[in-house]
């Protein structure tokens, strides 16, 4: 009896994980996908970013929330400068946006490599860990979960409660109208990529202690963040949310059964089924059956 | 043109509406370029001739991708991905079966083949779950990236099949360069003359038969749905095969690049279908001009030569150059630049004749 049930709270610290690395590391690529109908690809470079200067911080001194939030604040303006440089010329082109996005994420990729070397010194997992039925769990992890429900239900309010939220609602749903309203259009989409770096940013930052900092560690999200946004669909709430659910479900699954790439090949064969079946995705098709 | 015989008739197709350069002019330059490139390696050292055998090698994939991306209109971001299987299979199949016999050419042919099949199998999923050109792109960049993570962890001993050792992030080498069985004695194909001549002659093949296939009805369809994928649905063209079937051709392209680069070099890593990798096919693609055959093989072999250039004098800024390129073609040029100084080419000396 007491097996199963660590065996059950094994599974649920694994499905957790496993949840919050699909929120944290999609809900940028989401939010800006959502918004603006743009994949970017330099989507794991904010990542890096957040991760670099939340840990820069962290050995400055700043203490670890502090220090996270302050990467995140960095993302977010490096995404303002690059929708103010790039993006804002592209809206008409979604397609090259992609292409254009991947060659800023080559740029910054190497860019980094030659300033600041192949590594950089990460801060060690803080919190400690806790024992449950003979197997220990890092409180870190815990602690990364309750930002990913965190993060959601923060975004949730913003685009529900603010002027911000209905303001860029208005934005996608009929662009022009909103404009002919007095919505400042351009200022709504850059402050909608900056959002979504700086959610980028944070989710560096949260992971970085987890993991070792180097310049191409924005590619380790890729695969998650894409994997989720594919199979939510363009909808925050009623897509990235539910799929990372299920998601998780099978990526756990998987991970405990044969191993981390099991896991990732997974959720790959997965999305690829989900694409035949629902083209749209988990908030595509809700929304037609609510419509 | 209507009595013509059926082989005539495909072989006009080789210049028409889907392709710049026409007439005895646009010739008359191929033909020069052609003896040019055929009489190269008598001015240069042989490894002169080898690097260009490397540069060869990509322009397969340059092609395909030309035809997926720039015909089709579907976002392709993959490339690397059938590289990456088509040279592992020939990786594979040739340790096992050896060079003798012409058994390097049949797993050649079976080695494209795989990555044909392997994009048949995506291609399905993808098209006929009619996903657009954003999630296109994203789906077929995660199965490159999977995949190559999937290879650089096939270190252990249990990673091998038959007598070849996959050997996970460093890479497999020792496979057989390819071999044609010869009456006095076979002919191996190392980087050198007779190699470059083969490449050379596939090349071009490929290049003339890609001419006539998107200059053929199925290249007109192809375009149709690239400009408005409603309207040629509406015509009643079954707009899913034919995406698939550029796809296929296409991805297959990228595996015969695979397969030679393997040959050439006798080694293949999984760093060759990672992010970085897979980029650099877009960016050759881009920035020569993705929606015509002839200037993405210009722009291919331009940016090649380019970067190897930026690779041996600034080797760490080569990648930064590539980035900056790609942002810039699609601000300034978005349908690349070749492309762009060609059609500025072709406006002055139009203009010359209508004074």
């Amino acid at each position: 009896m007491v097996d199963s049930l660590n065996l059950v709270f094994s599974f649920l610290y694994q499905f957790g994980d496993a949840f919050a690395f699909l929120v944290l590391s999609a809900c940028g690529l989401a939010v800006i996908f959502g918004m603006m109908g743009v994949i970017n690809l330099a989507h794991g470079e904010f990542i890096m970013c957040g991760a670099y200067v939340s840990t820069r911080a962290a050995h400055a001194g700043v203490p670890m929330p502090l220090a996270i939030l302050l990467g995140a604040a960095c993302a977010g303006i490096a995404g303002m400068i690059v929708e103010l440089l790039v993006i804002r010329r592209l809206y008409q082109r979604p397609l090259d946006t992609i292409v254009a996005t991947w060659g800023i994420s080559m740029i910054v990729t190497q860019g980094m490599l030659i300033l600041l070397g192949p590594s950089m010194q990460g801060v060690g997992t803080p919190f400690g860990s806790f024992v449950v039925g003979g197997y220990s769990y890092s409180v870190y992890r815990i602690i990364l979960m309750l930002s990913a429900v965190a993060t959601l239900a923060v975004l949730w309010l913003m685009f529900t409660r603010t002027r911000f939220g209905l303001l860029s609602r208005a934005t996608i749903q009929v662009p022009h109208v909103a404009e002919a309203l007095g919505v400042n259009t351009n200022l709504v989409y850059s402050v909608t990529f900056g959002l979504g770096a700086a959610l980028a940013g944070l989710a560096g930052g949260l992971y970085a202690p987890t993991m070792t900092l180097v310049p191409t560690m924005g590619a380790s999200f890729m695969v998650e963040a894409f994997v989720t946004v594919v199979v939510g669909g363009a909808d925050i709430f009623l897509g990235t949310a539910p799929a990372a659910l299920i998601l998780a479900v099978i990526k756990a699954g998987l991970t405990s059964w044969q191993g981390q790439l099991a896991g990732q090949i997974g959720l790959l064969i997965a999305v690829i089924i989900v694409i035949r079946i629902l083209p749209r995705g988990i908030s595509g098709k809700i929304l037609r059956e609510r419509g | 043109m209507d009595n013509a015989s059926p082989l005539r008739r495909t072989l006009a197709l080789i210049q028409g509406p889907q392709t710049l350069g026409r007439g005895r002019r646009f010739w008359a330059g191929f033909a020069v370029v052609l003896a040019l490139a055929c009489a190269y390696p008598m001015f240069a050292d042989s490894y002169d001739v080898g690097n260009n055998v490397y540069f060869f090698n990509w322009l397969f994939m340059a092609l395909g991708l030309s035809l997926i991306w720039g015909y089709g209109g579907s976002l392709s971001f993959g490339q690397t991905a059938f590289f990456g299987v088509a040279a592992y299979c020939y990786g594979v199949l040739t340790i096992n079966l050896g060079d003798a016999y012409g058994l390097t050419l049949f797993s050649l042919v079976l080695a494209v083949a795989c990555s044909a099949l392997f994009a048949a199998v995506l291609g399905y999923f993808m098209f006929y779950g009619r996903i657009n050109g954003v999630f296109l792109g994203i789906v077929s960049l995660s199965v490159t990236l999977v995949l190559e993570r999937f290879m650089a962890q096939t270190a252990g001993p249990e990673w091998a099949i038959g007598a070849a050792r996959l050997n996970g992030f460093n890479g497999m080498g020792g496979m057989p360069s390819l071999t044609i069985p010869w009456p006095g004695g076979p002919i191996v194909l190392y980087p050198d003359l007779p190699l470059y001549y083969l490449t050379l002659a596939l090349l071009v093949v490929i290049y003339l038969g890609l001419r006539i296939l998107v200059n053929s009805r199925f290249g007109n369809v192809l375009v149709a749905i690239r400009e408005n994928p409603l309207r040629a649905e509406m015509l009643g063209y079954d707009i899913r095969r034919y995406q698939l079937m550029a796809f296929v051709i296409g991805s297959a392209l990228a595996g015969l690049s695979g397969v030679l680069y393997t040959s050439w070099g006798n080694y293949i890593t999984p760093a060759s279908m990672g992010m970085t990798a897979a980029a650099l096919p877009i960016v050759w693609v881009a920035v020569g001009g993705r929606g015509d055959l002839t200037t993405t093989l210009v722009g291919t072999l331009l940016v090649l030569i380019v970067f190897q250039m930026l690779t041996i004098h600034g080797s760490q800024y080569a990648l930064v150059v590539m980035g900056a390129l790609l942002v810039v073609t699609v601000l300034v040029a978005p349908r690349g630049i070749v492309m762009a100084l060609v059609e500025g080419a072709m406006r002055l000396t139009r203009r010359k004749e209508a004074r």
